[in-house]
């Protein structure tokens, strides 16, 4: 017996787990299940080892105090070599594990996975979902700049609005009365003791559960799951054409985990750490918040919403997509697994996906917010000022100085808040312009009060200028008062 | 019947244990769950809230709205510059102030006044407010989160302390 034997025999007879461990690699799985589609559970918790390890490592020089977080990020991407590597990786793992536990999640929804008698496994997976997106949200406020400063103060708003409890909720949550050194140190132990202990504790069953079921066969086309033979026919099939996970099926996740890793080592090194952006001193307001990339679809509904809308959807909203995922195995435990004949499953993760796209595009650029720099950074365009008369130019200058171009576009430039008035006057007429101006109405505030008469006359006036050369301006139908340009051209007659 | 007795007492020193277990964990749990919450306590009763002044009259020139900023009373020694508060102080007339916290009454923003219209607007949703604080515009159901003031000893006072939310 050579000594490597020798020693694994001393450690085997002290340590008796070589039984159970072989059992769990060399569990039999169905031969077709050795595919590329069944790599996202594997490779997710390959990515989930990588920030556990990255983590650790941002740990040793970060500090979890509101006062120094965000210099001790400075100092990581700095002063330590190659701390801006490791909190790229932090990041950059963080985005690409929320992607690949959709990923799964969409694999083993249109497989049929989560069918009899694999439902328990489908309701731990759901909460490892929510444990992810749970670590992305609060990893973010690790970050301590200021868009996690004014993104804890949206949290807080939205968590304010729970019927009865709101307000002491929000003192929980933040561990004090403000945003400040308490909220950031309850946020660190839910980011690196609460939320990764849960999620090792259900990764573990998650995974138990896996080996002792066996894993989800290929689905066929016509093969229904019913609770009263479903097992004995799995067990058939092992039987048939098993095969050992290690070391047969186990290649295709190590190179997709390869991949995955090298992948995002490459988006670390080329596109770097995510922030931090600026210092979280509240003082400094001239900023706009953004969550990050997975949290856009969340900031858009919430500008996209009526505002009376906006508290119950923020509610039961998400209780309704998590109880639907939740309760989805019992409704639909048994019956059709393959996706070419559940039309219905496809056509939602379809919906769902576009959907989610749509609104996470849209928030790229936030066309809801007012550009707030537009009224003094984006000149009007020459085209607007040629040939006007002394007053139409007055105009345009209390069009931009009263900050309408903040919500107004001339020529593609300003804010998109409200609509683009590049042809404004062939919508509005004269009376209408007025109107609107003075009294405001939907979204816009009135201005009634902060225009003088001679301001009010110039505004319009230069607002009746725009319209595209060639087409008349819109007229009051009564045909008696017409607008400035209207004016030359009498009714025609035929 | 020896049998009997022993299964007896060994059930019942296993209640006891659990009773015991019970007791020691309620023991415990009492001052946990008052460390957990103590945040909340602190907060219901009032006691993070207290009057800070923003400094003398004269800066605040009459019919204007200025920039202010606090530090908040309520400090912990890791709080670093998040105890510094901004808000908006408008001038109205005499003794007479209107403070609004820089907290949009949508999301929590932070708003921006524009003196050459008279409104505040809110970068995320557009939200915006006339100079007295009103709802002008957007998704905001409310106007501006107003901190009560007064004016003492040349100075202007707010009663401040807590994060303005629309739920409070």
């Amino acid at each position: 017996m050579n000594s490597i034997a020798r020693i694994g025999q001393w450690f085997h007879h002290r340590l008796p787990l070589a039984d159970s461990i072989l059992e769990m690699v060399q569990h039999p799985v169905p031969r077709n299940t050795a595919s590329w589609w069944y790599v996202f559970g594997s490779a997710s918790i390959v990515v989930f080892v990588l920030q556990v390890v990255t983590g650790i490592m941002l740990a040793l020089t970060y500090v979890p105090s509101a006062a120094e977080a965000w210099t001790s990020l400075q100092s990581l991407d700095h002063n330590v070599a190659l701390g801006w590597f490791i909190r790229a990786l932090h990041g950059w793992g963080s985005n690409f594990m929320v992607a690949i536990v959709l990923l799964h999640m969409v694999q083993v929804f249109l497989f049929g996975a989560y069918k009899y008698p694999r439902e328990l496994t489908w309701v731990v997976g759901v909460f490892l979902l929510l444990m992810t997106l749970g670590m992305a949200f609060t990893g973010q406020i690790m970050r301590f700049d200021q868009d996690a400063y004014w993104g804890l103060g949206i949290g807080a708003s939205v968590t304010s609005r729970v019927p009865f409890v709101g307000p002491a909720l929000v003192e929980f949550l933040l561990g004090g009365p403000i945003i400040a050194g308490a909220t950031l140190s309850r946020f660190f132990a839910l980011h690196v003791f609460v939320i990764p202990a849960l999620l090792i504790a259900f990764i573990g069953l998650h995974l138990l559960m896996v080996v002792k079921l066996g894993i989800n066969e290929w689905p066929m086309p016509g093969r229904l799951v019913k609770k009263s033979t479903y097992e004995s026919q799995y067990r058939e099939l092992i039987k048939k054409e098993g095969i050992a996970f290690f070391p047969y099926a186990i290649w295709k996740d190590v190179v997709f985990a390869a991949i995955v890793i090298t992948a995002i080592a490459a988006c670390a090194a080329f596109f770097g750490p995510f922030g931090p952006s600026g210092e979280p001193d509240p003082t400094i307001i001239q900023t706009a918040p953004k969550p990050d990339y997975f949290f856009l679809w969340l900031y858009a509904i919430l500008a996209l919403l009526p505002p009376s809308l906006e508290t119950p959807a923020l509610f039961i909203g998400p209780a309704i997509v998590i109880a639907a995922l939740l309760l989805l195995p019992f409704l639909f435990g048994e019956g059709e697994k393959s996706w070419r004949r559940r039309p219905m499953a496809v056509l939602s993760i379809v919906l769902l996906a576009i959907s989610l796209a749509t609104v996470t595009h849209l928030a790229g650029s936030a066309p809801w917010s007012p550009e707030m720099g537009a009224w003094s950074g984006q000149p009007v365009p020459q085209k607007f000022l040629q040939g006007r008369t002394a007053l139409q130019r007055q105009g345009a200058l209390v069009f931009q100085g009263k900050q309408c171009r903040n919500c107004h576009a001339l020529d593609g430039k300003g804010g998109q808040r409200g609509p683009a008035l590049d042809a404004v006057a062939t919508r509005l007429t004269q009376d209408q312009l007025i109107r609107q101006v003075l009294q405001g109405r939907g979204n816009m505030p009135a201005y009634g009060n902060n225009l003088s008469p001679a301001e009010t006359t110039a505004l319009v006036a230069f607002l009746e200028t725009l319209h595209p050369v060639g087409q008349r301006p819109a007229r009051d139908a009564s045909g008696v008062a017409g607008t400035a340009d209207a004016r030359p051209s009498p009714p025609t007659r035929r | 019947m020896a049998e009997q007795n022993t299964l007896s007492r060994r059930a019942l020193l296993m209640k006891l244990g659990v009773l015991l277990n019970g007791l020691v964990a309620i023991i415990l749990a009492l001052p946990i769950v008052r460390f957990l919450f103590s945040s909340v306590t602190r907060g219901r009763s009032g006691a993070y809230r207290s009057w800070v002044s923003l400094g003398s009259v004269d800066q605040f020139p009459e019919g204007q709205t200025r920039f202010a900023t606090f530090r908040n009373p309520y400090v912990m020694p890791t709080d670093g510059k998040t105890v510094d508060t901004p808000c908006w102080v408008r001038h109205v007339t005499g003794t007479q102030f209107q403070v609004f916290a820089i907290n949009c009454a949508h999301l929590g923003c932070p708003v921006r006044w524009f003196p050459q219209s008279g409104l505040f607007f809110c970068p995320c949703h557009g939200g915006v407010y006339y100079r007295d604080g009103s709802r002008a515009a957007g998704p905001p159901e409310r106007g501006m989160f107003e901190y009560p003031n007064r004016v003492q000893n040349g100075a202007v006072w707010i009663l401040a302390g807590e994060l303005p939310t629309p739920g409070a």
